[in-house]
């Protein structure tokens, strides 16, 4: 029997360059940066002071496009939802409303019974425990909110989402640091491939940038921190200069559809999902493994179940999160994997616009990549001035480069040595 | 006061759960007539206690089922 082909037909996102897909993605090929400094919380004992923000009130980016918490949310529901929930259910509505897959009152049961959603996170609700854990210490136990518990949850946003729409499948989340959003995307086209559900709702959403989260990656010396008065050049993949990843937060959502599915109801396509692959380091918590070698196998998987040839990838949009070990161990297993063929491919880190989203990294990178063969553009890898020696790929630095995109990769590895490689093709 | 108790209640109730002043009234019941459910209830308590300085038993809480019981429960213990 033929495989169930997985489709996307509706995209979501809310990002440090903007709210909305489309509004982000310009951004992106304009080479601007989302990365500001910090000042909803002090960071004065904190070596490193920028993040990817999500434009807002509190951390303006100096347009009038700022997300507003209740355009997404009724104002009463705001206290049982972390930011990372209610990010998600931004970029979520976004994605439902593209997909035209309102379900309402009148349609029948068995369709919500096969639509479910998979958003997953790497920290969840980090500023939701950190104030409460101060509230107790400060004031007791009695000022714990009952709120508390069911705001933190990973598995919160997949819970808002079905309550929300009447989404009566699967209702599932996935923790893997930093792989999380791309394990959703790949477990949630599993399921539909396994006759589980029809359509899927997955991504991943992020808000760790708290005094807490960004003590704890300072802690771990996986920050940049020589950038820290001029914050759009901190993020800089591959580039000599790079000191570590900028955090960010926000979330990407993409509605999954069986092909057949997809068609009987006249929805827009955006792209096929080909290919899944996944790998363990099995070697340290949170270094690469030598020359990258989870990261090989991973997208050697990935291509593999896609059933395409190395050299028919166009475009990979890589982890590349500009940490000194972390770029270079990917570069090498992206090398080994191309072979000969690396001077035919581009590959570009948008986390160098956006910083690192961390479980919303993989998501909100698959949309860019599914952009980027909408779109025959691939996005620049910004402040890569000083790249590698006897480069034979090209790494799209500084500006967006016009190329016809058929297929692109996606890749996110996390800490625990977990990794994950996507692969779409245009749907013809 | 006791005028001021009955209005610092009602304006907890309105903001806590985002409802209508005009629906805040003595007899209206918090589940069926404000939307709230036994979380919401609990947020609710939670402010009393921090604006009023008193403390609600479990026991008491399952008590208060309208704005009216509320406002006589924080009048007989407050202290602030």
């Amino acid at each position: 029997m033929q495989a169930r082909r997985v489709v996307v037909t509706g995209l979501g996102a809310v990002t440090p360059l903007a709210c909305g897909v489309a509004a982000s993605w310009e951004k992106l090929k304009s080479s601007a940066s989302g990365i500001r400094k910090i000042k909803h919380f002090d960071t004065e004992d904190l070596p490193s002071k920028v993040a990817g923000l999500v434009p807002s009130e509190e951390n303006p980016d100096g347009s009038d496009n700022l997300f507003k918490q209740t355009n997404w949310v009724e104002p009463k529901d705001l206290k049982k939802m972390d930011r990372f929930v209610v990010y998600a259910m931004a970029a979520a509505t976004q994605a439902v409303d593209d997909a035209g897959l309102l379900l309402d009152e009148t349609a029948n049961e068995s369709e919500k019974e096969r639509t479910g959603v998979l958003i997953a996170a790497g920290i969840g609700g980090l500023s939701t425990i950190y104030e409460t854990a101060v509230a107790i210490h400060e004031q007791g136990c009695r000022r714990v909110s009952p709120f508390f518990i069911p705001a933190s949850l990973i598995n919160m946003p997949s819970g808002h989402v079905s309550i929300k729409y009447g989404f009566k499948g699967p209702n599932l989340s996935i923790v893997t640091a930093c792989t999380s959003g791309s394990h959703a995307i790949g477990e949630g086209t599993r399921i539909i491939q396994r006759n589980a559900a029809d359509v899927m709702v997955v991504g991943g959403t992020e808000a760790a940038v708290c005094k807490l989260g960004v003590a704890g990656f300072c802690a771990l010396k996986a920050l940049s921190t020589k950038f820290n008065d001029t914050p759009p050049e901190a993020s800089r993949p591959w580039d000599e200069d790079r000191d570590g990843f900028v955090m960010g937060d926000g979330s990407g959502v993409l509605v999954l559809e069986e092909l057949e599915h997809a068609k009987k109801r006249r929805a827009k396509i955006y792209a096929e999902i080909v290919g899944y692959g996944v790998s363990s380091d099995a070697y340290h918590i949170t270094a690469p493994a030598e020359n990258g070698d989870g990261a090989y196998r991973s997208m050697l998987s990935a291509i593999k179940d896609a059933e395409i040839d190395v050299k028919d990838l166009d475009y990979i949009n890589a982890h590349g999160t500009s940490t000194p070990a972390g770029d270079t161990a990917e570069l090498q297993a992206v090398m080994k994997v191309l072979g000969s063929e690396s001077k035919s491919v581009c590959m570009s880190s948008t986390k160098s616009s956006t910083g690192h989203l961390l479980g919303a990294a993989g998501a909100v990178e698959a949309i860019f990549s599914i952009m980027s063969i909408q779109d025959n553009t691939v996005p620049p890898t910004l402040n890569l001035h000083r790249p590698p020696a006897d480069l034979s790929i090209d790494l799209v630095p500084l500006v967006a480069k016009e190329k016809k995109v058929d297929i692109a990769l996606s890749n996110s590895f996390g800490f625990g040595g977990t990794n994950s490689s996507l692969v779409f093709k245009k749907f013809k | 006061m006791t005028q001021d108790i009955a209005a610092r209640v009602k304006q907890i109730v309105i903001e806590k759960l985002a409802v209508d002043a005009s629906k805040v009234t003595e007899s209206a019941k918090f589940e069926d007539d404000l939307g709230a459910d036994s979380l919401d209830t609990a947020d609710v308590a939670m402010k009393f206690e921090e604006e009023f300085s008193l403390e609600i038993p479990d026991d008491a809480l399952v008590k208060i089922r309208t704005v009216g019981d509320a406002i006589n429960f924080v009048k007989e213990h407050h202290r602030g």
